[in-house]
């Protein structure tokens, strides 16, 4: 598998994205910069966390306009794995790949801790390392990841199962107080309706090594190897 | 050459999205003794300034409000043109 990190002005999760891949999964990877349109013919795309164009307007709405979103935009549209992480997340809601919206913390603090997440199901490319209903250790750093779609959205979200995490407390149970941001049913990471693009506020390339903390983020990147290695032999046969 | 056009576009949140910074807008007011106020909704507004001679001004700036000034999924935004 070769993935492409992409660094965009003010990104500061790109070097921990990176080193994910190559150090501790020990698969490719590479930099895209953002004023490239080169995916340089990965088969996965992380955008990383960070500040992207400062933030301004609001978090995404900037980098969402930069050249090397036109060919994430492109490949994502055309089948290829995407994830957002936290500011990769805002990124791919502002530019229309991920439903909803993600707005200020409820209240109104950067929120820089470890959370649990509980795998929604094992079945799609980015949980398929889980088992069902797994709870994860992975952190959150983020002062937007409030997820926010209208209520007759989200219903439509669950019936699709494209909500994949949701904020739970360590015994695996959705409760107010493990909600860290006040997304609407404690939702933290979901896919698009095909299962290819995949937005998370938790970062899982923080948690990969034991010496960080917790190794749980690990399954997430498992679980894209395992769907890029089942679209390759799909694509051979 | 004729002089520059200008608009002011106001961005708000849509009725019913929670706005937490409004709500602590409101809840200091409170705090100072301003019982009287019920509630506070933040948003922001924007100068635009358009070359005079630019032609279809009005649907260039309603294009640029949708894909970039608001996000449409939570806000909604006013065109005021000076």
């Amino acid at each position: 598998m070769k993935v492409g990190v992409v660094t965009f002005p003010g990104s500061n999760c790109d070097y921990d994205s990176y080193a994910a891949v190559k150090h501790v999964l020990g698969e490719q990877a590479a930099f895209l910069w953002h004023k490239s349109t080169d995916l340089a013919s990965c088969d996965l795309v992380i955008l990383p966390g960070g500040f992207a164009y400062g933030d301004y307007l609001r978090a995404g709405a900037i980098a969402r306009f930069s050249p090397i979103m036109e060919s994430v935009i492109k490949f994502a549209r055309s089948g290829g794995m995407v994830i957002g992480i936290c500011n990769g997340f805002q990124v791919l809601t502002e530019c229309g790949l991920l439903p909803g919206a993600l707005m200020r913390n409820r209240r109104l603090r950067f929120s820089c801790k470890f959370v649990y997440l509980r795998a929604e199901n094992n079945t799609g490319r980015f949980t398929n390392a889980c088992r069902r209903h797994e709870v994860l250790k992975i952190p959150i750093a983020h002062g937007e990841g409030n997820y926010f779609f209208h209520d007759d959205k989200v219903r439509g979200l669950e019936d699709n199962g494209q909500v994949v995490f949701r904020y739970v407390d360590r015994h695996g149970k959705v409760t107010d107080a493990a909600n860290p941001n006040g997304s609407v049913n404690n939702i933290a990471g979901i896919v698009n309706r095909e299962g290819n693009v995949m937005g998370m506020m938790p970062h899982p390339e923080r948690a990969v090594e034991s010496i960080l903390g917790s190794v749980d983020g690990l399954k997430v990147l498992e679980s894209a190897r395992v769907a890029c290695a089942q679209t390759a032999e799909a694509g051979s046969s | 050459m004729s002089d520059n056009k200008k608009a002011v576009v106001y961005v708000r949140l849509k009725d019913g999205v929670l706005d937490p910074q409004g709500v602590t807008i409101h809840k200091a007011l409170i705090q100072m003794g301003y019982a009287d106020f019920v509630s506070v909704r933040s948003g922001r507004f924007f100068e635009l300034e358009i070359d005079g001679d630019s032609k279809d001004v009005d649907r260039k700036i309603d294009e640029v409000c949708a894909k970039l000034l608001a996000n449409p999924v939570i806000e909604k935004y006013e065109v005021e043109k000076t």
